[in-house]
């Protein structure tokens, strides 16, 4: 890396990965700095300065510095490279490509190796789509470059304020990131070359779009209880807390591969290395179906697992965002999957303490609320300044310590999101996955399923629920045969439509026509009246049916052996004599 | 260059410091007191002020006692002269043997670049039905076992390490009782795998700032083996004590603390540790397998909470069993698939099954009269629990889930079990 030394500094303390520099001239607050250690150079970023003292957080570890050790000033905020090349990279929290420090040192990451966010020898095919004379402002673009399957479009970077004259532009050819692409003139007659990549301030929000839309649009999971119950919009942003074990990775990797988007940036933030292991084996072999390429073209890994320094955890999910928000402004939908803001929320704490601020709840700082709040609403749905739309939406896992959902990070979480995919305990541990506990979870967005329909199911689940517990005190001999139907609908809901395997392909990937689909039948079996007598035979003809429903949705979508099981369906449906009620009859009324 | 100094300026339980310059973060130096020498560890330099950490506690340190810095970080000998060898945590031997001075090693190195991992995928087999059959466990997995005090799992750990398939077993006892540690090497030593095993023994007796450096030691050693094309299985026991040591000394140097006194980088520092199990693409593996004792078997408590979201699953040790609601292996996905068809399909099954049981049985103690269903699932549960949880049962993985079927169909049919129809057609006894 090259970078521009505006000042210097000598290390005058060390507190954990905290370093307080004695600096003459000036220092700017949220500055990149380097320690020299040895023949080594640290990155740090200044978090705060009193009088000609800054403390720095290191993204390293910090043993071996001393009293007196050179730091250097950048003058830069610590910042993302913005250019053709990000798909299906794999970058630490600070964007360096892991696979390229790998090749340089082995096995392990040792510390003060910095690499070149974006391969600067690669040539990209430029076509230009402005011309000389043209007048053009930060964020509207210029030219493109095929990246994978996408346009890939060359912007006036988003840091150039006003209007500017094109001077001159490449031809159609093969140029690198680093070349200058076209000239521009400012009002003033300077002249700015720019390049077909550029730096961002990844704290900062890109905002050069021209307006911000209601996120209206589903974002089809394919799972099907977010989708139908709990859907997530395009440009919404939702949450999933869950105690460890509950499935939050899990959910997020099956969202991260039959997601309804464009790109996926997924964000290992403070987790598991190994679970990224898994992505990055499994992803390249999967294809996505709306391009029939590899899935890992659509995807970024921002990868900062748990044993990687903390501050640079806490970089990440910004790093993370702004790439997100960079593919946005293409005209693109990307998910950004943040797993688990509360490891940032933790980093976020840990350099609190070393600045010995005042501790809030549980010893988070004080302003842990402002600024989840602030890293969400970088969601959003936008128009873009050539009038096409774009969108990120942000799912974030929570990991509430002890499970216990009144911590403050998922209280500050849950102020923010549009949707609450609440994980628990007691459904994990019957093993009823997706864990969601549609009993806490709720969302503000529409879903693939009228709301009519879904609040039919919710009624069921909840009077369900409800006999389910009062079965608990009085037993089944004191719950009505009516009562305890309703109980076995419910639970026939449960096992058939808000379970759902994500180990098996078809049943993991259910679009939204499967689901209006399977929901009809779904609501014909629980709007029904039956002619059972008794509990025992209640209960072996709705095993039956579950039995049905289950290798129902095991079956390809309308194929001839889902055709053959659904007619089963039907005649054990046809052999109680099952008979629509007027309730139901409702809902299927106007065509449906 | 070593730099001495003999005058301390401030003794503050096992933190002391000195004025000095050129002493670098993290460096090591030896006191010398009238009870002997200690390593000591810089953890804070505040301009000239050096505050350091003293192995053997600040007990008897006087002032005037000289402070040598040895210019290095803490390091490990490695070599294959540490098998069957036992030391405490100041990397000393306490077995009468020689101190070894070789080839040394940091401890707490960096950690492995995701991309250099390769996708955990080699059952290590137990024989232990609730660990092969319902949670089975991976090479290079990092597994916590939760219990209360009390309960065996110093045995279950020592019984883990003496079945399953490992070139090299690293102990790592923190806050051990002397009794605990002796069975270990009893056990190790009969089944004949005390060559193959180094230990890094923490007692209870010993100074607490030792306790911390168990595990990086342990697990440095581990490493190194690994890179030389070993399997090597550590075993550590117990991280709820080595939790408390860093709350102990965290809250000695004033810092805020965050949860229940613990300070607010528990995560973090568990996680350096436990992201140290690794398998290295064509060469060796690490696998962590960690006792966290639940201080009143709450599992919310801040040290088996932290951990639960740091490994990859984890066994809950309750009565003697290991139960099968909350103890899950996260990466048997990535080997039940391979091994029998029915193997996931019966996993879940049986586990729905004994979830029903447990109603019932709640059902039952209040005095509800029993329909046939309930009758059922009360002799599924009880053949459950005693030809497949119970902790003496030794099965291989395929005999466990013949008997599963057979147990099923004593007690069910066919389609009240939930499974796939096609699997019941082809593993049903008849």
């Amino acid at each position: 890396m090259t970078e521009n030394i505006t000042n210097t500094g000598k290390v005058v303390g060390i507190n954990g990965n905290l370093v307080s520099v004695q600096f003459d001239g000036n220092v700017s607050l949220n500055e990149i700095c380097y320690i020299r250690v040895d023949d080594i150079i640290l990155k740090s970023e200044v978090i705060r300065i009193r009088g000609n003292i800054a403390q720095i957080q290191v993204y390293e570890t910090t043993h071996g510095i001393k009293y007196g050790d050179i730091v250097e000033f950048t003058g830069e905020m610590l910042y993302a490279e913005l250019g053709p090349g990000l798909l299906g990279q794999i970058y630490d929290g600070l964007q360096n490509p892991l696979p390229i420090l790998a090749k340089r040192a082995g096995w392990f990451l040792e510390r003060g190796i910095y690499e070149n966010f974006l391969n600067y020898e690669r040539q990209w095919h430029f076509k230009p789509t402005a011309k000389i004379g043209d007048t053009v402002r930060a964020g509207e673009y210029i030219g493109t470059v095929p990246e994978n399957s996408f346009t890939h479009k060359i912007f006036i970077p988003f840091y150039l304020l006003g209007n500017y004259k094109i001077k001159s532009i490449a031809d159609e050819g093969e140029y690198t990131v680093k070349e200058t692409i076209a000239v521009l003139t400012d009002e003033k007659g300077n002249d700015i070359p720019i390049s077909m990549s550029f730096r961002w301030p990844v704290k900062r929000a890109i905002k050069c779009y021209s307006e911000r839309l209601a996120p209206t649009e589903t974002m089809e999971t394919k799972v099907r209880l977010i989708d139908s119950f709990f859907p997530v919009a395009k440009g919404g942003t939702y949450c999933i807390p869950g105690p460890f074990g509950a499935g939050k990775t899990v959910l997020q990797h099956t969202t991260s591969k039959y997601a309804d988007v464009d790109i996926v940036i997924i964000a290992a933030c403070g987790e598991r290395a190994g679970e990224v292991v898994e992505t990055l084996t499994e992803f390249p072999e999967l294809i996505d179906p709306k391009t029939g390429r590899s899935l890992m073209e659509r995807t970024i890994i921002i990868c900062n697992t748990s044993s990687m320094p903390v501050a640079s955890r806490e970089a990440s999910v910004y790093t993370s965002v702004t790439l997100a928000e960079y593919y946005r402004q293409m005209g693109l939908h990307v998910l950004l999957l943040a797993d688990s803001t509360s490891r940032w929320a933790q980093a976020l704490r840990e350099m609190s303490g070393r600045l010995e601020e005042i501790p809030g709840e549980e010893a988070f700082p004080a302003y842990l609320e402002s600024y989840i709040a602030a890293f969400y609403e970088r969601a959003g749905y936008v128009r873009l300044p050539d009038g096409s739309t774009g969108s990120v939406t942000i799912g974030g896992t929570v990991s509430p310590a002890g499970g216990n959902f009144e911590e403050p990070v998922t209280q500050a979480t849950l102020k923010v999101v549009g949707a609450f995919h609440g994980l628990s305990r007691e459904r994990s541990d019957a093993r009823k996955y997706p864990a969601i506990d549609p009993l806490i979870s709720w969302s503000k967005y529409k879903g693939v399923i009228s709301q009519e329909k879904s609040a039919f199911c919710r009624s069921i689940l909840h009077h369900g629920d409800e006999i389910g517990s009062m079965m608990k005190v009085v037993g089944e001999d004191g719950t009505s045969l009516a009562d305890f139907i309703i109980y076995l609908k419910e639970e026939m809901l449960d096992a058939v439509y808000f379970q759902q395997n994500s180990f098996d392909l078809t049943e993991a990937n259910c679009g939204k026509e499967r689901q209006r689909y399977v929901t009809d039948k779904l609501i014909h079996i629980l709007g029904s009246d039956y002619n059972l007598n008794e509990k025992d035979e209640a209960r072996s003809f709705f095993n039956r049916l579950r039995q049905k429903f289950i290798d129902w949705n095991y079956t390809e979508f309308l194929s001839d052996s889902f055709k053959k099981t659904e007619s089963e369906i039907d005649s054990i449906y046809d052999d109680a004599n099952g008979t629509l009620s007027n309730e139901a009859k409702l809902l299927f009324k106007g065509g449906e | 260059m070593n730099i001495v100094f003999n005058r301390i300026e401030s003794i503050t339980g096992s933190v002391i410091t000195v004025r000095a310059k050129g002493v670098k973060y993290g460096e090591l130096a030896q006191i010398s007191t009238r009870f002997g020498k200690s390593l000591a560890e810089v953890n804070k330099i505040d301009g000239d002020i050096v505050s350091l950490q003293v192995f053997a506690g600040g007990q008897g340190i006087s002032t005037g006692d000289e402070v040598r810095f040895l210019g290095h970080e803490m390091r490990i000998s490695f070599s294959d002269d540490l098998l069957g060898r036992v030391f405490n945590g100041s990397g000393d031997p306490i077995d009468k043997g020689p101190a070894l001075t070789e080839n040394l090693k940091p401890i707490g190195g960096p950690s492995v670049n995701p991309t250099k991992r390769i996708l955990a995928n080699r059952m290590m087999r137990t024989n232990i039905p609730m660990i092969d059959m319902f949670n089975t466990l991976v090479v290079s997995q990092k597994l916590p076992i939760f219990s209360i005090s009390g309960e065996p799992y110093n045995q279950l750990l020592a019984r883990i390490a003496m079945q399953a398939d490992a070139d090299v077993i690293v102990l790592g006892g923190m806050g051990l009782k002397y009794d605990d540690f002796l069975y270990f090497k009893e056990t190790l030593g009969n089944g004949g795998a005390l060559s193959k095993t180094v230990m890094f023994i923490h007692t209870a007796a010993d100074p607490t700032v030792e306790c911390i450096k168990i595990p990086d030691m342990a697990l440095a050693v581990a490493e190194q083996f690994a890179l030389q094309d070993k399997d090597v299985l550590v075993l550590l026991t117990d991280m709820t004590n080595y939790a408390d040591s860093m709350k102990e000394i965290a809250i000695t140097q004033e810092q805020v603390p965050s949860n229940r006194g613990y300070p607010g980088d528990l995560y973090s520092q568990l996680a350096a540790r436990y992201e140290k199990a690794v398998d290295f693409a064509n060469s060796g593996s690490v696998t962590i397998l960690a006792v966290t004792t639940m201080p009143g078997d709450d599992v919310t408590h801040p040290v088996p909470d932290n951990t639960g979201y740091i490994t990859e699953g984890q066994y809950y040790l309750k009565g003697g069993r290991i139960e099968p609601f909350g103890s899950l292996s996260r990466l048997k996905q990535n080997v039940n698939a391979s091994t029998r068809k029915d193997h996931r399909a019966l996993m879940d099954g049986m586990i729905r099954l004994y979830s029903a049981y447990k109603d019932t049985i709640e059902k039952k103690n209040m005095g509800f009269s029993m329909s046939r269903w309930d009758e059922k699932l009360l002799k599924y549960g009880e053949l459950f629990e005693s030809r497949l949880m119970d902790l003496s049962v030794n099965l291989s993985l395929e005999n466990a889930l013949d008997l599963g079927w057979e147990i099923l169909a004593d007690c069910f049919d066919k389609e009240e079990t939930g499974l796939k129809s096609e699997l019941i057609e082809e593993f049903w006894p008849e």
